[in-house]
């Protein structure tokens, strides 16, 4: 019994000083002043995470867009209010699906990534040859990485709502014959920029920065041995996608519930 | 640090590409327009029920929209809804003083919006004036209501 209690506490313990070290390690990699160097890193691992997650995110948009106009579409019509599709796929994508789901796939896609990487240089000891060299790792290796999640999921996360926006489009009004005026403007009627593609929008960078933030922080703690960054790379997958969709509701019930 | 120009164009393409979306997201999503907001003017209408008007409702004339309702609140002293119609510049003085508004529905489940009749009174509305002749928002209950007891009379 005592025992229980014991690693209870010690599980405690632990939980908490992980939680230490990722908020001095968050804060110790994103402060410093950007180098003329650390610009191209930042660059390349835009390139990485942003530019070749583009396609993932873009079809999955696409289709997202497509199912939204078709089921909406086949429950609209039983009101007589297929005019209202544009609506319901902007509205649902805006702000909910687009942030979510590009985060989620972001999260599998780019996180599981930085994290592997990063624990690969841990396990093969380069980021203690750094050190021994003079060259912070936090500010050579990790900071570029966080920067560039923190800026390229909200752009992945435009291109999923006009790629989706798009794919409703296609569905509804070129197969469905929905009237093209009425998905643009019963769209433009309802959407409000401020409140519904902005809230989505800092819905996304909320979500960039923990995703990207778990993803760092479990390749630079992880146990260096192969097994050890295989189960870094699961958490890091598995932490970022309940961490969104338990922050998401959070948001929407700031943002949308009506509490102010 | 070498860097390879396609990755820098590939990086430049792909952050333009974000701000075009989020254009496209504002201008053809949102309805978002660069216009500068055009002039006003206040008008003031008080209704006995306003059903489920509210603010930032259309307020239309012949189905043209010319304003939208800025607020809603209630009048303590008659203890009815008043509400404030903000309307373009351009009908300021056109409108006569016995111009009437009622709360109309769009359909038969759509939004509730402010429609405008004038009338034929030479005095013209101007900023602040207030519409005396209106007409209230159609409840389902009252009017089954009245339905009912005109039934009983019968």
């Amino acid at each position: 019994m005592i025992g229980r209690i014991l690693s209870l506490g010690r599980r405690g313990c632990d939980v908490l000083e992980a939680l230490g070290r990722s908020g001095l390690f968050l804060a110790q990699s994103g402060v410093g002043i950007p180098s003329r160097e650390g610009w191209y890193l930042w660059l390349r691992q835009m390139h990485f995470v942003g530019v070749l997650s583009l396609a993932i995110v873009l079809v999955s948009g696409l289709f997202i867009g497509m199912v939204l106009a078709l089921q909406g579409y086949t429950i609209l019509v039983d009101f007589g209010a297929e005019q209202a599709l544009g609506q319901m796929v902007s509205l649902s994508l805006l702000r909910e699906l687009s942030p979510v789901v590009a985060a989620l796939l972001f999260a599998g896609r780019a996180g599981s990534a930085l994290t592997a990487e990063i624990g690969l240089m841990k396990a093969t000891e380069q980021l203690t040859s750094m050190e021994m060299i003079g060259v912070d790792p936090l500010r050579r290796v990790v900071a570029p990485r966080l920067w560039a999640g923190f800026v390229a999921l909200p752009l992945l996360t435009v291109g999923f709502s006009v790629i989706g926006i798009y794919g409703g489009y296609l569905v509804g009004v070129e197969w469905l014959g929905v009237f093209e005026g009425s998905y643009w403007g019963n769209m433009q009627a309802s959407v409000d920029f401020i409140e519904d593609v902005g809230n989505g929008m800092v819905k996304s960078l909320v979500f960039a920065l923990v995703v990207t933030w778990i993803a760092v922080f479990q390749g630079y703690d992880l146990v260096p041995t192969s097994e050890g960054i295989s189960r870094a790379t699961t958490r890091t997958v598995v932490y970022s996608s309940l961490a969104v969709l338990g922050l998401d509701f959070v948001l929407t019930a700031l943002m949308f519930g009506g509490f102010s | 640090m070498k860097r390879s120009k396609t990755m820098e164009l590939g990086v430049g393409l792909f952050m333009l590409a974000g701000i075009l979306g989020l254009l496209f997201l504002g201008l053809r999503v949102s309805g978002l327009t660069f216009s500068v907001p055009s002039d006003t003017f206040r008008l003031e209408a008080n209704f006995a029920n306003i059903g489920s008007l509210k603010p930032r409702a259309r307020v239309t004339m012949a189905g043209v929209t010319v304003g939208r309702v800025t607020a809603i609140e209630l009048d303590r002293e008659w203890y009815d809804a008043r509400v404030i119609l903000e309307l373009d510049a351009e009908l300021e003085g056109q409108l006569s003083r016995d111009t009437t508004a009622a709360i109309l529905t769009a359909g038969l489940l759509g939004e509730q919006y402010v429609g405008l009749t004038v009338g034929g009174d030479p005095e013209m509305l101007s900023d602040g004036d207030i519409i005396r002749d209106t007409q209230s928002a159609l409840v389902l209950e009252e009017l089954i209501q009245q339905f009912v007891s005109n039934m009983v009379s019968d």
